[in-house]
């Protein structure tokens, strides 16, 4: 359970971003969210709320979209969502592929903030 | 305050700070021409016994050493140590993995130049370190055969963040009616055409190609840092 730890990455992240920005306020936080990055969504949501507390970001949103997982089909020649993370193929082909071109991120993407 | 919130893009990768550590020490390694080899896998698959005969086989030849990864207790660098190699436990509380920063702590004092082979064993989890780059060269995951062949399955991203699979006790293999199809299937599924080295540390059975793949792998590196150099 490495949740905790992440959200105080998210919260302290934010906070540098708040102050960069003269110390507005956050109601939200966008994160894209990789299905292979490790994390799990709901631990990370609860972590997140506890991350916050006594902080500035006390009250804000974390809002988190999930990113699937797509390879690198070398018999299509392009980029394709995975069959199923227990099945690395292409799911339009069947190519197999290890080859991961999304879904690992972990990113915070934007701030919603009140001037 | 204006009354409506306003969205701002910031983009930043939220482990950047491990990212740009675990760089910074790949880059070292690269460049004093040691092989990093880190292994994960769940408590109790064999990591430390493994470990031990690795370092007590290449040792003769090579200068080799560990850093070995847990919560508590400083039980398995004990362990290591009888190998004779030099060998740092790094407690660490209650984190469930390793981060780049501890690597780096941990390596203070040590004339890692000197060193042919540097081994971290991770925290025994094979959930939490698939997120945390060390900057190893390498990544073993290691699973027993007492596991249950359906664990690259359950735990795809820990395969996904690995470079090989070694498949350790082997020689409870029968005992406990492995099915080695199987599991050699389930990890081309969520890993295809992955590496599988299949070896037991207590009989030493495979333990010999491990040890060719490991020295091929550092002639390699010496080779690249000495073009660097060059």
């Amino acid at each position: 359970m490495h949740e905790l730890s992440i959200a105080m990455s998210i919260v302290e992240m934010a906070q540098e971003e708040a102050e960069l920005r003269g110390n507005v306020h956050i109601q939200a936080v966008h994160l894209r969210l990789g299905l292979l990055s490790g994390v799990v969504k709901d631990a990370l949501l609860s972590s997140y709320e506890i991350a916050c507390e006594t902080t500035a970001l006390e009250g804000s949103q974390l809002i988190i979209e999930e990113i699937p997982v797509e390879i690198y089909c070398s018999h299509c020649r392009t980029e394709r969502p995975v069959h199923s993370v227990q099945y690395f193929c292409c799911a339009e082909c069947g190519t197999p592929s290890a080859e991961v071109t999304r879904g690992k991120e972990l990113e915070v993407f934007a701030l919603e903030i009140r001037e | 305050m204006s009354p409506e919130p306003r969205m701002v893009e910031v983009r930043k990768n939220v482990l950047k700070q491990n990212d740009v550590i675990a760089r910074a020490l790949r880059e070292r390694f690269r460049n004093e021409g040691i092989l990093v080899v880190s292994l994960v896998s769940s408590p109790g698959s064999g990591k430390t016994t493994f470990l031990e005969k690795t370092l007590t086989l290449l040792r003769p030849h090579f200068q080799v050493a560990a850093l070995v990864g847990d919560l508590a207790t400083e039980n398995d660098a004990q362990r290591l140590s009888r190998s004779g190699a030099p060998v740092k436990q790094i407690t660490t509380g209650t984190l469930c993995h390793l981060e780049a920063s501890m690597i780096q702590k941990a390596l203070d004092g040590w004339e890692v130049g000197k060193l042919d082979f540097l081994f971290v064993e991770n925290v025994g989890n094979l959930v939490c370190p698939s997120s945390y780059d060390l900057g190893e060269d390498l990544r073993l995951v290691l699973l027993s055969v007492t596991e249950g062949e359906d664990k690259p399955l359950k735990y795809p991203t820990i395969f996904n963040s690995a470079d090989v699979a070694v498949i350790t006790k082997m020689d409870l293999a029968a005992a406990v009616d492995f099915n080695e199809p199987t599991l050699d299937q389930n990890i081309q599924a969520v890993r295809p055409r992955m590496q599988v080295l299949k070896l037991s540390a207590k009989t030493g059975e495979g333990m010999h190609e491990f040890l060719d793949y490991l020295q091929k792998l550092q002639r390699r590196r010496l080779q690249t840092a000495y073009v660097r150099l060059a």
